[in-house]
């Protein structure tokens, strides 16, 4: 299988990890996603875009087999995530919208609750879990009952229980919906350092914003429930003509969305 | 599941069932030899710790009535509350099969319930054996554990219950509102209901002449029907293998000389064994309801689409 998408000076072909094929679901006669047709490659970093209700969150709960598709084909990672999704599960990590922690247990109880549910023995995570809070820079407040944390923080700790299971994958729903812009940042980088150092997929569901931009390789558009645009920032704006040297993601999305 | 153990509303609640335990111990230890009196030749006293009513209630009784609640306690918001605090979504990303959720939901309740049923159990013995002085024989002992046992059943059903509500209902209020009302329904209106039906279907007139035939079928409608209710299975069950002086599990009044026999017969203890006869098929109903409404619970939460929205 080839990943025929080349982008910067990074050629070479890689893996797919992702890929759908006519990928649909209703709700009753509500289409949530229409015919998707998608390939993410091994290592990229993949920002998946569009309104509220696009269907970006249905999407991402059928890769990893928490809700049946109406019809068409997914595999992740090799899995069909509807008959594996424990395969899928144990390679994939995955972090909701508002994650949600038990906030009477402290950092470090939560990342061990995780890890044993991957069947993580406490030796090994003891050793892990110090070393993910020292990387999301929550180390100093490990300590702390989760209840007390600020919502960047529990997004960061949201990274480190993600990363517990060492994924190959990571599916990030709306990451950076509500913090601030310096926990945006924070965010992004984070992103970006586990994309290169650890050569982790991401796949990045977001809202539109022009620090998403900054990190992502490849973007993806959606619009009510269809894929409307897919490419790097460049190849979009080639294709829409947009000529003015500083166009922005943004500028792309309004054409976009002006045209569907 | 640790998180029982360190909750509030279980050290509540355990204080609550070990404070009543005491009281009740020990006001039956102090008033046993009234008890006592009359009865020619008692035997298995040390049961009576258990069931006597002493001034207020036994301690069966209060576990009949409260274990229940008990069991609605542990597992009202036991999946709902993960819904809310958005931890639902994040335990089924991760690589475990979606039953282990709930299965581990109720397993933690039901060794919660029996650790403190036999914590309890213990405690009362140990009290009772200082206060009275008399030492439980081979038969008490089995007869109180078949007692735990079924106690635990029991509460194991009323666990399932609130569980399947907490799958059911998204609000933790509304599904602990269910679960009481479901309780209280079973409690006071079945055996009311049942009583009703009997009348319907089998009408004793208490004026006229009294047919045997009719009085029989009475009781049968009346007792099959309260069967329908957990309720009256686990107080059948928990009286007569308590209990060993009763051998119906419901008793039929009779006048005159049928009276003066009746009363003869039940001088002599039943055996342990045909205790456990009578006994088993409440159990074996009791099982079945749990698996029954377990899996109804299984099911739907299988089904279910969990979202973090």
């Amino acid at each position: 299988m080839r990943c025929s998408s080349g982008w910067g000076e990074d050629k070479v072909d890689r893996q797919t990890i992702i890929e759908t094929e006519e990928l649909t679901k209703n709700y009753g006669s509500q289409v949530a996603v229409n015919h998707l047709n998608l390939q993410i490659c091994e290592g990229e970093i993949f920002g998946f875009m569009g309104p509220n209700g696009a269907g970006k969150t249905t999407t991402l709960l059928m890769f990893l087999g928490m809700t049946e598709p109406t019809s068409g084909k997914v595999r992740v990672c090799g899995f069909d995530p509807r008959r594996d999704p424990l395969r899928i599960k144990e390679k994939v990590g995955y972090l909701p919208e508002n994650v949600g922690f038990y906030d009477d247990m402290d950092a470090r109880e939560n990342l061990r609750f995780v890890a044993r549910l991957n069947r993580i023995s406490d030796e090994v995570s003891h050793k892990r879990i110090d070393e993910l809070l020292g990387k999301v820079g929550l180390l100093d407040e490990a300590r702390k009952k989760v209840g007390t944390y600020s919502k960047g923080m529990r997004q960061r700790l949201g990274i480190a229980e993600v990363l517990i299971k060492e994924p190959r994958l990571i599916f990030l729903d709306e990451p950076t919906i509500g913090l601030d812009p310096d926990g945006t940042n924070r965010m992004l980088e984070l992103v970006r350092s586990l994309s290169r150092e650890e050569n982790i997929t991401i796949f990045f569901s977001s809202h539109l914003s022009a620090q998403v931009e900054s990190i992502i390789d490849r973007v993806g558009i959606m619009v009510k429930g269809n894929l409307v645009a897919v490419g790097s920032v460049e190849e979009l704006a080639k294709r829409l003509g947009i000529e003015t040297e500083h166009y922005t993601l943004e500028d792309i999305y309004m054409k976009i969305f002006k045209e569907a | 599941m640790e998180d029982h153990f360190s909750s509030t509303r279980f050290l509540l609640m355990s204080a609550l069932i070990v404070m009543v335990g005491v009281i009740t111990a020990s006001m039956v230890g102090m008033s046993i030899q009234e008890e006592l009196r009359g009865m020619t030749k008692p035997t298995l006293i040390f049961l009576l710790l258990f069931t006597s009513t002493g001034k207020l209630f036994s301690f069966v009784q209060f576990i009949g009535f409260f274990g229940p609640l008990m069991g609605i306690i542990l597992g009202f918001d036991s999946i709902n509350r993960e819904r809310m605090q958005r931890t639902l979504s994040k335990l089924v990303s991760q690589p475990i099969y979606r039953d282990s959720i709930i299965n581990g939901k109720f397993l933690a309740g039901v060794a919660t319930i029996a650790i403190v049923l036999v914590a309890i159990v213990l405690i009362i013995s140990g009290l009772g054996i200082r206060l009275i002085g008399v030492v439980p024989g081979q038969e008490e002992v089995l007869r109180l554990v078949v007692y735990v046992i079924a106690s635990i059943l029991y509460i194991a059903f009323w666990l399932g219950i609130s569980i399947l509500f907490s799958v059911l209902f998204r609000s933790t209020a509304t599904s602990a509102l269910a679960s009481l009302a479901l309780w209280i329904f079973f409690s006071f209106f079945v055996s009311l209901g049942a009583g009703i039906l009997a009348d319907a279907v089998a009408p004793v007139n208490q004026s006229g002449g009294v047919d045997p035939a009719m009085i029989e079928k009475h009781e049968m409608v009346q007792r099959i029907s309260s069967y329908f209710s957990p309720m009256s299975l686990y107080g059948d069950a928990t009286s007569t293998i308590l209990d060993p002086m009763r051998k119906t599990t419901k008793s039929v009044m009779l006048m005159g000389p049928m009276e003066r026999l009746s009363l003869t017969r039940f001088q002599s203890p039943l055996p342990f064994l045909q205790s456990l006869f009578i006994v088993i098929w409440p159990m074996i109903t009791m099982v079945a309801i749990t698996f029954l409404c377990f899996g109804i619970c299984y099911y739907a939460f299988m089904r279910q689409e969990i979202r973090t929205v």
